[in-house]
């Protein structure tokens, strides 16, 4: 088992991965354990960075870049606009509901386990990927030519969501 | 290439989803559980990504898939933070538990 984990650990990449899953399942871990509300955020930033790390291992450069603008960035950011301007002083506390907690984690674990039995199980034979020279450009010429039109529905959903947005929030002033 | 298996991707996607899932159902805070939900999308991004790279026919497809997807995220959460600011003001409470209305 140590020599199978020495040999593990041998690989870069391995290493690699280990520390950024490392940090990824220790922020969420943070966030549901701690019991105020910017910490919680605060966790939650460290592991949507472990997350670009991840994707950068994967060979997804640009996709790394837009997880921390758009997550570490945007939403971390949004996110502690909210809790600034909802009630934060007091703690975060649990509902006082022992057999709901009790049954959620439950369900959550089988859950789990019935993920982890299926992804064991299932074989995927790796393909061969051809990354290209330059990932942001070869993303770019798909985006462009071969999905032009979801690009663009994207970008109507995006402004009727942020129009929307802004008109829920806007003070009635009547 | 060969020895690059998709199996600890999916694994690590399976550990943030069910962190996500509790957080969302067990959380107080609407804003913690507007996070968890991230997680829960996060999660299904990782594996996207992974399958992009390491799956049976690999192409840069499961990429712009995940872009895709954060953008609906962010739309999302957008809207989200909105309707809670919202409520706040309304009923002056941003926890879950008390936003029975229709239950009323």
């Amino acid at each position: 088992m140590f020599a199978n984990l020495v040999q593990f650990l041998s690989n870069g990449t391995n290493v690699a991965f280990f520390v950024f899953a490392l940090f990824a399942i220790g922020g969420a871990i943070f966030m549901i354990s701690f019991t105020k509300v910017v910490h919680m955020v605060t966790a939650m930033a460290f592991t949507f960075l472990s997350l670009a790390g991840l994707y950068v291992l994967l060979q997804a450069e640009f996709v790394a870049f837009v997880q921390v603008l758009i997550y570490a960035g945007a939403v971390s950011i949004l996110m502690i606009f909210g809790i600034m301007l909802t009630r934060h002083d007091k703690e975060e506390s649990q509902p006082n509901r022992p057999l709901h907690n009790i049954l959620l984690g439950i369900g959550t674990v089988g859950l789990f386990g019935i993920l982890f039995y299926a992804i064991q199980n299932a074989n995927f034979a790796p393909g061969e990927f051809h990354p290209g020279e330059d990932n942001t450009m070869e993303i770019g010429k798909l985006i462009f030519n071969q999905y032009v039109i979801p690009f663009e529905l994207m970008s109507v959903l995006l402004t009727v969501a942020f129009i929307g947005a802004i008109i829920i929030a806007k003070r009635e002033e009547d | 290439m060969t020895d690059a298996i998709v199996t600890p991707y999916l694994t690590l996607g399976a550990i943030l989803f069910c962190i996500g899932l509790y957080g969302a159902l067990s959380k107080k805070n609407a804003i913690i559980v507007l996070l968890s939900i991230e997680l829960m999308l996060n999660a299904s991004n990782l594996n996207l990504v992974a399958f992009a790279k390491m799956g049976v026919n690999p192409s840069l497809t499961g990429q712009i898939f995940s872009l895709f997807t954060i953008s609906i995220a962010a739309a999302e959460v957008a809207v989200g933070i909105a309707i809670l600011i919202m409520l706040f003001r309304n009923k002056g409470t941003a926890d879950v538990d008390e936003m029975d209305s229709m239950k009323r």
